[in-house]
């Protein structure tokens, strides 16, 4: 998923799958390719949601159910 | 005798072109401007209404409840900050505005951070994001990591770009919002509200 003007789906498939697999990982780099951010909403104790920023495929915890991709930040003002 | 007129008539053509010459190029730099072609979008005012429905859906299901009935309700979320060292700080992140960090002890405001995600993608001529999306990307960014965000910032006293005033104010509705909340809760725990 990325936002940007709405929620865009890029890819989607289990990754348990090997063809599957690929076409995430693929999806994967070029959206890190294009410069952007990815990250993985988390449910941690007592109902506290973070993100887990992810720089690489294999950090993405296995049963995560979604990445999402953003702008990296830049200083503005 | 002619030849006389024509080395005037020269040099008065070549003065004259000194002289008009840059007006000439203006003049065609303009009319070239005019006659470009620009790249335009079609105008949908429902667009970036639609775009902004569903960036708060996504934002609704990554915050969790409490931080999305914040937005919601104020407009703005708390972030607790994890570093500090055993003080406890927080930031306030807005659309499109500074993030604001402060003490929530005691109210004193201690930096702006000025911080942009732009779509370079330009998926609509416009690399600004919707306004949860621009929430979304700076709650992700904070609570995922939290100093690669405020080393990507530019960092400021505050009152550079948000009023103080407009901040305190803001930090004064949350804690009345809080204590609504808690008191919702309580009345609901004594089951004097429906859940």
């Amino acid at each position: 998923m990325k936002p940007g003007h709405g929620e865009v789906l890029i890819a989607e498939g289990d990754p348990e799958v090997t063809e599957e697999e690929r076409e995430l990982i693929e999806a994967f780099r070029a959206q890190l390719d294009l410069g952007m951010w990815a990250a993985v909403p988390l449910t941690c104790s007592a109902g506290r949601r973070e993100a887990q920023m992810v720089k690489s495929f294999e950090e993405i915890p296995r049963d995560a159910d979604r990445v999402i991709f953003f702008p990296r930040a830049a200083g503005g003002c | 005798m002619l030849l006389a007129l024509s080395a005037t008539a020269i040099v008065i053509v070549v003065l004259l072109w000194e002289v008009m010459a840059p007006t000439v190029a203006e003049w065609w730099e303009r009319h070239r401007a005019r006659r470009a072609v620009v790249p335009g979008f079609d105008h949908d005012p429902g667009r970036e209404r639609r775009a902004e429905q569903r960036a708060r859906q996504l934002l609704k299901s990554c915050v969790n409840e409490e931080e999305w009935a914040m937005y919601r309700d104020l407009g703005f979320i708390r972030v607790w900050g994890r570093g500090g060292e055993g003080v406890e700080y927080a930031y306030l992140i807005y659309p499109h505005k500074p993030i604001i960090a402060y003490l929530p002890q005691t109210g004193v405001l201690l930096n702006e951070y000025c911080v942009e995600f732009l779509d370079e993608e330009r998926p609509y001529g416009s690399r600004r994001l919707p306004d949860s999306d621009d929430v979304l990307a700076k709650w992700m960014a904070l609570t995922g990591d939290e100093r690669r965000l405020i080393d990507s910032a530019n960092m400021h006293l505050p009152g550079r770009q948000v009023d103080p005033k407009m901040v305190r104010r803001d930090l004064w509705r949350l804690s009345q919002w809080e204590r609504r909340r808690i008191a919702g809760d309580r009345r609901r725990d004594a089951g004097q509200l429906p859940a």
